[in-house]
């Protein structure tokens, strides 16, 4: 039953919290709202969610402080590289990851933190799943950008969706 | 100085480093020598830009009006949600069209990619092998 009533406890958790930060409220109608919204839009696009993969919440959350950390460290890096450095001084390169990670949900999170993360934006994926094409702006070493990519992201992404 | 004189100049100065960085993004979409690095100005400046401003705005709703907002809150993630998509689907279209040899598209400083090592092409050029994330064949 509750089983069939909640076939995304996450999802549904997710969308009542959204509900009740877009009322800007708590409140019992925004909670009920939102507690119906939670119930009936996991039930109708439980068919879009064949294999979910299990997350862990904790290292998820501070996946999060890491990366929102690392957007504004980056930033200004980025914004020194776009008004200091001359064009003909700029090194950008194309960077091709391989893929350690497997399932989509965790390959997508990986992506959009690649393309969060200023200096680098994810292109493409390899049509067997086990590569990703990354843009970097600026990157005198490919190699050593994939590294420093695979340890501070993936590595955590794999504990994440383990 | 007073307290509502400290609040103003503290929201000030957020707005202010929030333009900046939107203004440093655009200025990078100016000067950048082609699309993909062009690409790196707003998807970046986006999100400290923006951040900054939504802060600010949190901020003087707080102060000056006593209430916590919380939408703010839900603008940012929908924005890191968004960003690094649109930015890849630019991206790919970029890549079909250099594949397609357009007499517009000229690939940047870096040279057109190179294919994978692994012999599949790029999923902009090639159906997702069976048993990938993204074939739906099997479901």
């Amino acid at each position: 039953m509750t089983a069939r009533l909640f076939p995304h406890p996450g999802l549904t958790v997710l969308l009542v919290t959204m509900w009740v930060v877009m009322v800007g409220e708590v409140s019992f109608g925004a909670l009920f709202l939102g507690l119906v919204v939670g119930i009936v839009v996991p039930i109708f696009t439980a068919p879009w969610w064949p294999g979910r993969p299990p997350v862990r919440f904790l290292p998820a959350a501070a996946y999060c402080g890491i990366v929102l950390w690392d957007i504004v460290v980056a930033n200004f890096h980025v914004a020194a590289i776009i008004l200091f450095k001359p064009t003909r001084d700029l090194r950008p390169a194309w960077l091709t990851i391989p893929l350690e990670l497997t399932t989509p949900e965790a390959i997508t999170v990986f992506a959009g933190t690649i393309s969060l993360t200023p200096g680098t934006v994810s292109a493409d994926v390899s049509a067997c799943g086990n590569y990703l094409l990354v843009h970097a702006l600026h990157a005198p070493d490919p190699a050593g950008e994939v590294a420093k990519v695979k340890a501070r992201y993936e590595a955590r992404l794999k504990e994440i969706f383990a | 100085m007073t307290a509502a004189g400290f609040a103003d100049t503290l929201v000030s100065a957020l707005i202010v480093i929030g333009a900046g960085f939107a203004l440093v993004g655009s200025w990078g979409l100016v000067r950048l020598p082609s699309l993909m690095e062009r690409l790196h100005g707003p998807t970046k400046a986006s999100t400290l830009g923006l951040g900054a401003i939504l802060v600010a705005s949190v901020l003087w709703f707080h102060l000056a009006r006593g209430v916590w907002t919380t939408h703010e809150l839900l603008v940012s993630v929908f924005l890191f949600m968004t960003a690094p998509i649109s930015a890849n689907m630019v991206a790919k279209v970029h890549l079909h069209r250099l594949r397609q040899r357009e007499p517009s598209e000229r690939p940047g400083p870096a040279g057109a990619p190179a294919a994978p090592p692994s012999g599949a092409d790029w999923a902009t050029h090639e159906a997702p092998h069976e048993g990938t994330p993204g074939d739906f064949v099997g479901d």
